[in-house]
């Protein structure tokens, strides 16, 4: 690691309209080191990251690359001056190559499209950073840590000598995780800058060398690994302390709330997303779905919440047989749903606080009597739920779009739980929320599980799993791998069952990568 | 390594998202097109050999300032606000209903059918059972398209477009053929309606119609705000995958609220052929079904400015045809109706983008 800086940024303020999402941010990173920009949701991470690579342009502040000042106005400036960007959304053609992917939009390529040339070229990249990638390969034909390293092979390509990676670890398995770092410490230590966005704390302890922690759009601490904990990372983040352990009774009802015998069902291609799912939870169980995203979570919800019909298979809601009933009959059943997708699904952003607490019980005679609504009850009702759940807002006639991350997951929530549910079906509920966001999110599924409700939680997050769940089941490629209980002892089990490797025989030397 | 060695001057003009659509473009946006429209029909009408603001002013002189003028102002904006109703509650849910005129066609088809079968009736049955089958009849025409929408998800846009003509050429077909009054002296006309059948007037030449447009657009705000199916369709409108998500059935709301949208606009049909027509003609509508379009456009779907809206549009209308005295021909207003079109939809971008100017500095 030297200490020669390879990029300064001095005092960037970035303000929109009514916001300042960087103010007099400092940030250094050196040549060879790996470096955490770490920070809650809001922080500012990303908007520093995009004034970087010329997609915003600071109020103010100066950028210094190698000890040059330079003015980054487009992305394609900050490519010419070395800095490139893997975004968290990869950005590539599914049907071209890895070649075509790698030179797309290059003007120094010249006019010829030149195979030969460009391969070799990707080649011998490949060779000196021992980065696998068969460059006539299809992109769709690439797993996703696969994809991510065409994503770093196209910064390479283009000569950077900065790279960012925003949350790049937020798809990957844990061994795809380590096989990722391998590769960032190479490229570091070939003396290349290396930057990544996260907020997941182990990683940044794991794999950087120096961390920067941003909050409320200020640079707040600068930290070197070896010289700090997590817990003092943490409070940097949030600014306070926070609750890690949640007390949870173990669950003692044999009473069984949702089974599923045997389910299949197809995805949205037509395809099979799901194949003979069986598994039941107790009363006051949380039973988590630990997986890679896309090995059919999102059908399993659906399937449960009436949204997708089953081709095979039985759905049991406390003993009834609910198996293709509509998605009303389901709500009607007491199933609450936090779905994935929250600004999609589950509330909607143009409407009020109130018109989205409504918008499942708007069908209920308390408030909507007849065929008239009753305006005076649902706004009666709404301001219950946000004084009774903390939910920040200007007030409840303002369209839920002005809300942040975290409020916004706390209204879906005040409103899924306020249905007094039997069963709650809950998506990445934190997926994108901050810590103090989680941690609320957090304690009111526990909660929920203490009142005796059963919870089917589906997360990537192997720490929130372990956090929240009583088990854990395994899901790869549309099957249950296993099912397992929530120690900490089951953690590596459920690791490499994510990588689809069986229980029985999991020493195979394909994944045996460390 | 260094960024970029040449020197650069000038300006650099880009987009900008807006973290918020701004509340002030979206209500300047209708004016700033209207007049940007008026502006680009000026130079039209300059190169006619007119002097545009004293055509403008002469425009709107005779359609808001007289009082025949404005009497005919009010007739023409009774069946825009119908169908500007019908494609505004429509649209609420994104369905492109652009079929108003074919619906509008059908829904006179009907009441004529009605009229000239029952030529005895008394007012009291003959009008309310000429309005509902011109309803149904629109409702009927707009079910052709919602069904392949709701259950096949087939482009509603291209059906109820292509059902416009169907339905005109139907008109036609009946008023030049089987329809066809004998002693019209070759007109494409049918028989005049009986007095029973035709609507009654109100004040001048305003007919009751004008009350009926207005209690479907209060009857239009009731329903959209303040009732559960409303609060349906809203949602719907609003994200169909937040629809599903409360359990709402999406299929049935498709086709009702097509139903609904070509009923307006059959109503539409039925009281310009009984209040102003008396009879069912080739080409009674000079299109007020696209201009209905228009309408729901510039009224943001909002049924209060929807009645707003037919009023000015009406008022284009109006003032166009008493342009044509001076030789202007009518075909500059379908240009203006167009231009406004145009500059609404291309200026929505403001609410949502701005422009930023920067300058270039050299490195």
């Amino acid at each position: 690691m030297g200490s020669d800086a390879a990029l300064i940024m001095r005092g960037i303020t970035k303000k929109f309209p009514g916001v300042v999402a960087n103010s007099q941010v400092e940030f250094q990173a050196w040549r060879g080191e790996i470096h955490a920009l770490l920070g809650e949701n809001g922080a500012g991470k990303s908007t520093l990251m995009n004034v970087l690579t010329g997609l915003y342009w600071p109020d103010e502040g100066e950028i210094l690359i190698d000890g040059k000042s330079v003015s980054l106005r487009t992305p394609r400036d900050a490519a010419k001056a070395g800095v490139g960007m893997v975004h968290q959304h990869f950005r590539l053609v599914g049907p071209f190559t890895v070649m075509a992917n790698i030179t797309l939009g290059m003007r120094s390529e010249g006019f010829w499209w030149r195979p030969q040339l460009i391969q070799q070229k990707i080649v011998d990249l490949s060779a000196s950073y021992g980065m696998l990638i068969d460059p006539c390969a299809k992109i769709w034909q690439l797993s996703v840590g696969e994809q991510q390293r065409v994503e770093i092979m196209k910064l390479l390509y283009r000569g950077a000598q900065i790279l960012i990676l925003d949350e790049p670890t937020a798809v990957l398995t844990p061994q795809e995780v380590k096989e990722l770092f391998r590769n960032m410490r190479r490229l570091a230590d070939s003396g290349k800058t290396i930057i990544f966005i996260t907020h997941k704390l182990h990683e940044v302890m794991a794999y950087a060398d120096r961390i920067t922690v941003l909050r409320g759009g200020r640079s707040v601490a600068v930290r070197t690994t070896t010289a700090t904990t997590v817990q003092e990372l943490a409070e940097l983040m949030v600014g306070r302390d926070f609750m890690t352990d949640i007390p949870k009774p173990p669950v003692m009802s044999e009473d069984v709330l949702l089974q599923l015998a045997n389910v299949s069902a197809l995805n949205d291609k037509g395809l099979p997303a799901l194949r003979n799912v069986s598994f039941s939870i107790h009363r006051g169980e949380i039973l988590a779905f630990a997986g890679v995203a896309g090995n059919g979570q999102r059908e399993l919800a659906e399937v449960v919440t009436g949204l997708r019909p089953v081709t095979a298979g039985q759905i049991w809601l406390d003993g009834k047989n609910v198996t293709s009933c509509s998605v009303r009959q389901i709500i009607d059943a007491k199933v609450s749903h936090i779905p994935e997708d929250r600004k999609g699904m589950g509330l909607i952003p143009n409407m009020s606080v109130i018109e989205n607490t409504m918008l499942k019980s708007y069908r209920d005679p308390a408030i909507c009597p007849g065929w008239m609504l009753d305006h005076k009850a649902i706004r009666a009702r709404a301001q219950k739920l946000v004084a009774a759940f903390g939910i920040k807002t200007a007030t409840i006639d303002c369209p839920v779009r002005l809300m942040s991350g975290g409020n916004l997951q706390r209204l879906l929530l005040a409103r899924e739980i306020s249905a007094t549910p039997d069963v709650i079906v809950a998506i990445y509920p934190v997926r994108g929320l901050d810590v103090a966001a989680t941690e609320s999110i957090h304690q009111l599924l526990v909660e929920q599980r203490n009142q005796g409700t059963s919870i089917l939680l589906v997360s990537e997050d192997l720490d929130e799993i372990f956090k929240l769940a009583d088990r854990v089941a395994v899901i790869y490629e549309g099957q249950i791998v296993g099912i397992l209980p929530a120690t900490r002892d089951s953690l590596d089990d459920v690791g490499m069952m994510m990588a689809g490797v069986k229980r029985k025989g999991w020493r195979r030397s394909d994944v045996a990568i460390n | 390594m260094l960024l970029s060695t040449r020197k650069q001057s000038g300006f650099v003009i880009r987009w900008e998202k807006r973290l918020e659509p701004s509340q002030q473009i979206t209500i300047a946006i209708p004016i700033v097109s209207i007049l940007l429209a008026l502006l680009v029909g000026g130079v039209v009408i300059l190169a006619l050999g007119f002097n545009p603001l004293a055509v403008y002013r002469s425009m709107l002189a005779h359609a808001f300032l007289s009082r025949s003028g404005l009497m005919d102002t009010a007739v023409k904006a009774i069946p825009l606000i119908l169908a500007g109703l019908g494609v505004a509650l429509a649209f609420r849910m994104l369905l492109w209903n652009i079929g108003a005129e074919g619906q509008i066609y059908v829904g006179a088809l009907a009441a004529s059918g009605v009229a000239l079968s029952l030529p005895e009736a008394p007012a009291y049955v003959i009008l309310p059972a000429m309005m509902l089958a011109g309803m149904m009849a629109g409702a009927a025409w707009a079910l052709l398209a919602a069904i392949p929408r709701a259950y096949l998800g087939a482009n509603e846009t291209i059906i109820t477009l292509l059902l416009n003509y169907v339905a005109i050429y139907w008109v036609d077909h009946l008023v030049f053929g089987p329809w066809r009054d004998p002693g019209a002296l070759g007109f494409p006309i049918t028989r005049a309606f009986s007095s029973a059948a035709r609507l009654p007037m109100l004040i001048g030449r305003i007919h009751v119609g004008i009350l009926i447009a207005l209690a479907a657009a209060l009857l239009f705000y009731a329903i959209l705000y303040h009732s559960r199916w409303g609060f349906e369709v809203r949602v719907i409108g609003e994200s169909v995958l937040a629809a599903r998500y409360a359990g709402m059935n999406i299929e049935r709301n498709i086709i009702l609220v097509l139903m609904i949208s070509g009923g307006l606009a059959g109503l539409a049909g039925v009281t310009e052929i009984s209040a102003i027509h008396g009879r069912l003609q080739t080409g009674f509508s000079p299109g007020y079904g696209y201009t209905a379009i228009i309408v729901a456009s510039l009224a943001a779907m909002h049924p209060g400015w929807v009645v707003v809206a037919s009023f000015l549009l009406s008022g284009l209308l109006v003032g166009g045809f008493s342009m044509q005295i001076a030789g202007l021909p009518l075909a500059v207003v379908s240009m203006l109706q167009g231009a406004i079109l145009f500059f609404l939809l291309g200026s929505s971008v403001f609410a949502r983008y701005r422009l930023t100017f920067r300058r270039k500095e050299g490195s």
